[in-house]
C-alpha cells in the first residue's frame, strides 16, 4: 500500500551548493509533497465529476448547446463552488511552496552568495552579460508565482532565485524528478542514448536552462561534448553554474544570452539544441524568432529537441484543454494557454525545420525506482504537472553529398 | 552583504500578477492561506515530535543538532509518509466527502424521513 508514498525531503542529493534545510523547514516541504498529491490524486477527479454532473448540464440549458472552447468551460467551472475550493487550495499550495524556499534560502543568502562566488571563480563556467535585456514575456508576471520571476537580484551578485527554484521542485512535482530534480534532463539523455547509441554530438545549447538541472545530466552523459546553458535571468545561471562546478561537471558554460538572438554563435555551430519545458514560457512572437534562430545554429545532421507537454487538439477533450489550461491562470504561465494550442509541429516548420524531418516522441522522468516512485500514471493524470511528457524534435537533414 | 535585509519580511514578498478571486468574500481567500499554513505547521510539528521520539528510542537522550540532522532511513521514511498521508486524510476529509457526494444522488434527509413516515 505504501509503495507509491513519495520519498521525504531529506532523499534529495546533498550537492555542495544546495541549500541547508531545517529539520521544520524540510518536513514543511514534505507535507507540501504530500498534500499536491493528494490534491491531483484523491479530489482532482472530482473537478470532472462537478462539470459532467452540474456544470455542463447548466451551461446546455443556458446556452442550448455544448461548450465550444475551453474558456467557456473555465468561465462556467470558476463559478462552481468544488472548482474554486479546488483551486484556492493548489493555488495556496504553490504560494506556500515559495515562501517556505525563500525563507530556506533568504536567510543564508551570505553563506550562498559566498559558496557560489567560490565555485564560480574557480571553475569559469559562467558568463553573465548584464546588457542582455529582460524580455517582457519573463517580466510581465512572475512565472510560476515565484517572486521576483528568475531574473530578480535582491543584493548584486544574489543567487537566491535560482536556489529557489531547485530547492522546492521537489514539492511541486511530489518528488518525481528524482534526487537532483534532474529527471527531465535524464529523460531526454535515456531517449538519444536509447535511439541513436552510437551519436556523438560535439556541442550542445540548452536553450531557457535556469539552473541547469536538465542540462548537466546532458553534459555528464557526453563528457566530451560541449553544453553551453544559455538564459537571460542571471540570477538563476549564476547558481546554475556554481551548482553545475559544485557536482564536479566541467564540460558545461552557462551563459547570459537570450534565445531570440544567438548571434554570438556561426551558423551551424551546435550539432544538438535542446528546450525542455520551456517553450511555454515565451511569447507567440518570440517562439518563431527562437526556433528560426535555433535552426540557424543547428549543425546540418543535427538535432532539435523540445520536451513539453502534450499540445492540444481537436481530439483532445475540451474538458482535458480546461484541466490542462489550470497553470496558465492561476500559476502565472501566460503563454501555457496560447502556446499549447498552437500547431507547434507547423511552427517549427515556419521556423525551418520541415515536416518530413519532424518527430514526436513520448518520455516520462528518469529516477531512482529505489528512492523515488515513478510519476502518477495516466489515471492519476496532473494536467500538466506529471513527469510524462512529449518530445519534438527534428533532425536537420545532413547536407547533399557534391560528389559526382 | 544582507544584513540591511530583512530575510523574514522578503520571504513574503509577493508575486507579480494579479492574484485569482476565488471566492466572492475575500475573507474566504484570507482565511483559506492561513488555515492552510496552519495545517503545514501541525504536520512539521508531528514530524518533529516523530523525529524526537526515534532519536530518544536510539540514543536515550537528543540534542538539537542531532533533530536539525536527522534524515529517516527508507523504513523510517515511509513510516511517517504514511503518517503524512493519513494525516492530510483528516484534515481533508471534509473536501473528500464534498467530491463523494457530488457522484451521489442522495435526497435530502428530509424528504426521506418525510416518505419514511408515510410508507
Amino acid at each position: 500500500m505504501a509503495s507509491d508514498l513519495p520519498p521525504p525531503y531529506t532523499a534529495l542529493t546533498r550537492h555542495a551548493m544546495m541549500p541547508q534545510a531545517s529539520h521544520d523547514e524540510a518536513a514543511r516541504f514534505n507535507f507540501l509533497t504530500h498534500f499536491n498529491r493528494y490534491l491531483s490524486g484523491t479530489v482532482g477527479s472530482a473537478n470532472k465529476n462537478a462539470y459532467e454532473k452540474r456544470v455542463l448540464p447548466k451551461f446546455r440549458a443556458e446556452h442550448g448547446r455544448d461548450p465550444e472552447h475551453r474558456y467557456e468551460i473555465r468561465d462556467a467551472m470558476n463559478k462552481d463552488p468544488w472548482h474554486q475550493m479546488w483551486s484556492a487550495l493548489k493555488r495556496n499550495s504553490m504560494e506556500m511552496r515559495q515562501h517556505n524556499g525563500r525563507q530556506i534560502v533568504l536567510r543564508q543568502m551570505d553563506e550562498l552568495m559566498a559558496k557560489a562566488d567560490h565555485h564560480n571563480e574557480q571553475s569559469n563556467q559562467l558568463e553573465l552579460d548584464p546588457s542582455v535585456e529582460q524580455p517582457h514575456y519573463q517580466t510581465a508576471v512572475d512565472i510560476h508565482c515565484q517572486p521576483g520571476g528568475y531574473h530578480t537580484e535582491e543584493l548584486p551578485g544574489d543567487v537566491t532565485m535560482g536556489a529557489n527554484y531547485d530547492v522546492g521542485l521537489f514539492a511541486t512535482t511530489g518528488g518525481a524528478l528524482g534526487g537532483l530534480n534532474d529527471g527531465g534532463g535524464q529523460a531526454v539523455v535515456e531517449w538519444a542514448k536509447r535511439e541513436h547509441p552510437n551519436w556523438q554530438p560535439k556541442r550542445v545549447l540548452d536553450i531557457g536552462a535556469t539552473v541547469g538541472h536538465n542540462a548537466v545530466p546532458i553534459a555528464q552523459a557526453y563528457p566530451d561534448a560541449e553544453v553551453i546553458a544559455i538564459d537571460t535571468a542571471g540570477a538563476s545561471l549564476r547558481y546554475g553554474a556554481a551548482r553545475a562546478a559544485a557536482m564536479g561537471v566541467t564540460n558545461i558554460k552557462f551563459i547570459q544570452a537570450s534565445g531570440e538572438d544567438l548571434s554570438r554563435w556561426t551558423d551551424g555551430h551546435f550539432d544538438w539544441v535542446q528546450t525542455t519545458m520551456f517553450l511555454h514560457e515565451l511569447s507567440s512572437k518570440a517562439m518563431p524568432k527562437l526556433l528560426t534562430e535555433a535552426n540557424r545554429v543547428l549543425a546540418p545532421g543535427g538535432l532539435i529537441f523540445h520536451i513539453e507537454q502534450p499540445q492540444y487538439s481537436d481530439e483532445m477533450p475540451l474538458f482535458e484543454q480546461f484541466m490542462r489550461d489550470w497553470d496558465a491562470f492561476n500559476n502565472n504561465e501566460p503563454f501555457w494557454t496560447a502556446m499549447h494550442a498552437q500547431d507547434l509541429k507547423q511552427v517549427m516548420a515556419d521556423a525551418g525545420f520541415a515536416r518530413d524531418n519532424q518527430f514526436t516522441v513520448g518520455v516520462r522522468a528518469v529516477v531512482d525506482p529505489e528512492i523515488f516512485p515513478p510519476s502518477p500514471d495516466e489515471a492519476e493524470e496532473d494536467f500538466g504537472r506529471a513527469a510524462v511528457w512529449n518530445a519534438y524534435g527534428a533532425w536537420k537533414p545532413a547536407e547533399q553529398s557534391v560528389a559526382a | 552583504m544582507s544584513e540591511e535585509l530583512d530575510w523574514v519580511a522578503l520571504s513574503g514578498k509577493r508575486a507579480k500578477g494579479k492574484r485569482p478571486d476565488y471566492f466572492e468574500d475575500p475573507a474566504l481567500d484570507r482565511l483559506y492561506s492561513t488555515v492552510f499554513a496552519l495545517v503545514a505547521e501541525v504536520s512539521a510539528l508531528r514530524d518533529r515530535q516523530d523525529t524526537v521520539e526515534r532519536l530518544l528510542d536510539v540514543n536515550g537522550t537528543v540534542s538539537r543538532e542531532d533533530i536539525e540532522s536527522y534524515a529517516p532511513t527508507r523504513e523510517a521514511g515511509e513510516e511517517r509518509g504514511l503518517a503524512t498521508r493519513a494525516y492530510v486524510a483528516r484534515v481533508m476529509r471534509g473536501f473528500q466527502q464534498a467530491a463523494e457526494a457530488i457522484e451521489s444522488d442522495d435526497q435530502p434527509i428530509g424528504e426521506i424521513a418525510e416518505r419514511l413516515k408515510r410508507e
